[in-house]
């Protein structure tokens, strides 16, 4: 899942002089281009002191846009926590022709570019829609590019667990006079819970963080469907960089919460495995 | 029954959110024939659009790459203090938005700032320039190699490696001869991922360059400036052309997936 994963208590056999100098490398190069552009959005959010920073982040336009896209992504994450579940579900046990065609779209959304992604809903849910469904400059379009861009999470968490699940639990509760919602309830989704968990948080993440999907669904309409990445991005065009580097640290910092949550679920998945 | 209606359920919500959206903009684009697709996409300036993504994308598939393999060899291989820490530095940029990315380069290689000013004075411009977009690519690409090259190493073990040292092997022969034939198939599916999500990267892109056409203009650049100009032919074209590049990837990655879970299960 994580190269945290790498982590394993292996003695060392090679010399500690080539390790440092790897170690050196890849902590430079990490250094120039994540962790010292990273830090520089910190420290200059504070700039002009937690005065400016709350006076930034709380304009009507950036609190509008940090409240919808707080509430969109954890809609959007509840979403994915239902149909990634089902999807995954239909993937692994049902058997219908089709089936590995669906399997391998499923990802998509991760390899197709965002951009992308919001002109082709844009396509069939605007203002030209052969559906005759226009959620074009809604909440709504913003809902749906994010359902859009999440979707594999949750299905690709939960599939390899429900690939391994093994079905003598669920044959002995059935024997045993359990109805099948009782042993879904009571068997699968115990087990399943850790890697759903785990899947929707993903989502909620990457919905916090989403930028290129919304642009052209949303139509950035400040109050209305401006999520923070938006926000954020007409806040550097127009060269309020102490603003839009406080927007950008809450966002950072919303991030950090949810990738620590992630942690924890996965420690206490991988203690009940 | 229950059977069915979640069969139902699922194929719904994915050909409704997925599949038919994709279709449309597919079936628009070719509905007029073949023609004002290649015409769309040989103007010049898609074609400049073009040349500038790839060059972007190949310098970053290049520096992540050589970095992927080299951070991944020293998570697994090498024992040092803070490794799970740097594990976690190297997924952090999964979890940032691509115009905090851009936001982040900028103020430290913007104009402005004191590094850029220096590398300014040097002669070289990062910010809305060619280097600036491909450190924004690199950024945002950077764990793809990585987190694909882990989990067969530590399968793979090190007593190959061991075995070729103690024959008298230097390191870059047992790297050439024994570790990178067994990471090879994660090693092309990192660079596929990372290839992709270089030729797509928008936001962070969309920040650095500053958005300049014809100069600094990529292939999902293109899209959102046609497209906004109510030029939708071209904008259709390039983003047709750029979801035919996500189907190959995605058909690529089915194909080298399997072999390294297989091998190493």
């Amino acid at each position: 899942m994580s190269v945290d994963a790498a982590v394993g208590v292996r003695p060392s056999r090679r010399l500690a002089g080539g390790t440092a100098a790897g170690l050196g490398t890849a902590v430079l190069y990490l250094s120039l281009i994540v962790l010292i552009p990273l830090a520089a959005v910190v420290w200059r959010s504070a700039d002009e002191g937690p005065g400016y920073f709350w006076r930034s982040v709380t304009t009507p336009d950036a609190w509008s846009a940090l409240t919808l896209t707080i509430g969109a992504s954890a809609l959007v994450a509840l979403v994915n926590l239902v149909m990634g579940t089902l999807i995954a579900w239909v993937l692994v046990r049902d058997r219908f022709p089709g089936r590995a065609v669906l399997d391998t779209i499923i990802d998509l959304p991760f390899a197709l570019p965002t951009i992308v992604a919001g002109l082709v809903l844009l396509a069939l849910y605007g203002p030209q829609s052969p559906l005759g469904i226009n959620l074009a400059y809604s909440r709504a379009g913003v809902v749906l590019a994010l359902m859009f861009v999440t979707l594999p999470f949750v299905v690709r968490t939960v599939q390899p667990v429900l690939l391994e699940l093994d079905a003598e639990m669920e044959q002995a509760a059935a024997s045993l006079g359990a109805r099948p919602f009782q042993t879904f309830r009571r068997i699968i989704l115990p087990n399943l819970l850790p890697a759903m968990l785990s899947g929707t948080a993903l989502a909620f993440t990457r919905a916090i963080a989403e930028f290129g999907s919304t642009v052209l669904i949303s139509g950035n309409l400040p109050f209305k469907t401006q999520v923070a990445a938006v926000n954020l991005f007409s806040q550097i065009e127009g060269d309020n960089m102490t603003g839009a580097a406080a927007i950008a640290t809450v966002l950072l910092v919303v991030a950090l919460v949810a990738l620590i949550a992630l942690d924890v679920l996965q420690r206490w998945g991988s203690r009940r495995g | 029954m229950a059977k069915h209606v979640l069969r139902l359920t699922a194929v719904a919500y994915i050909l409704f959110l997925l599949v038919l959206p994709v279709g449309l903009i597919i079936w628009r684009t070719f509905g007029d024939g073949l023609g004002p697709f290649v015409e769309a996409l040989t103007s010049p300036s898609a074609v400049h659009a073009f040349k500038v993504t790839i060059t972007v994308a190949a310098w970053a598939v290049v520096a992540n790459t050589v970095f992927g393999v080299g951070a991944a060899l020293l998570l697994v291989r090498h024992e040092f203090p803070g490794k799970r820490l740097l594990g976690a530095f190297i997924d952090l940029p999964m979890a940032v938005s691509p115009v905090v990315v851009g936001l982040a380069l900028i103020l430290v290689y913007g104009r402005f700032s004191p590094v850029g000013g220096l590398l300014e004075s040097w002669g070289v411009q990062v910010i809305f320039s060619t280097p600036g977009m491909v450190l924004a690519t690199v950024f945002v690409a950077l764990p793809l190699v990585v987190r694909a090259i882990v989990p067969v190493l530590e399968e793979l073990g090190d007593e190959q490696e061991q075995a070729a040292h103690t024959l008298g092997a230097n390191r870059l022969q047992t790297f050439a001869r024994i570790t990178l034939p067994g990471i090879r198939w994660a090693l092309g599916y990192g660079v596929v991922l990372c290839l992709a999500r270089s030729l797509g990267e928008y936001g962070a892109v969309a920040v650095v360059s500053g958005r300049l056409v014809d100069q600094t203009q990529t292939l999902t650049l293109f899209v959102e400036e046609r497209f906004q100009n109510f030029d939708q032919p071209a904008a259709f074209a390039a983003a047709t052309a750029l979801a035919l590049i996500a189907v190959v990837t995605l058909l690529l990655t089915k194909l080298l997936r399997p072999k390294d879970l297989s091998d190493g299960n």
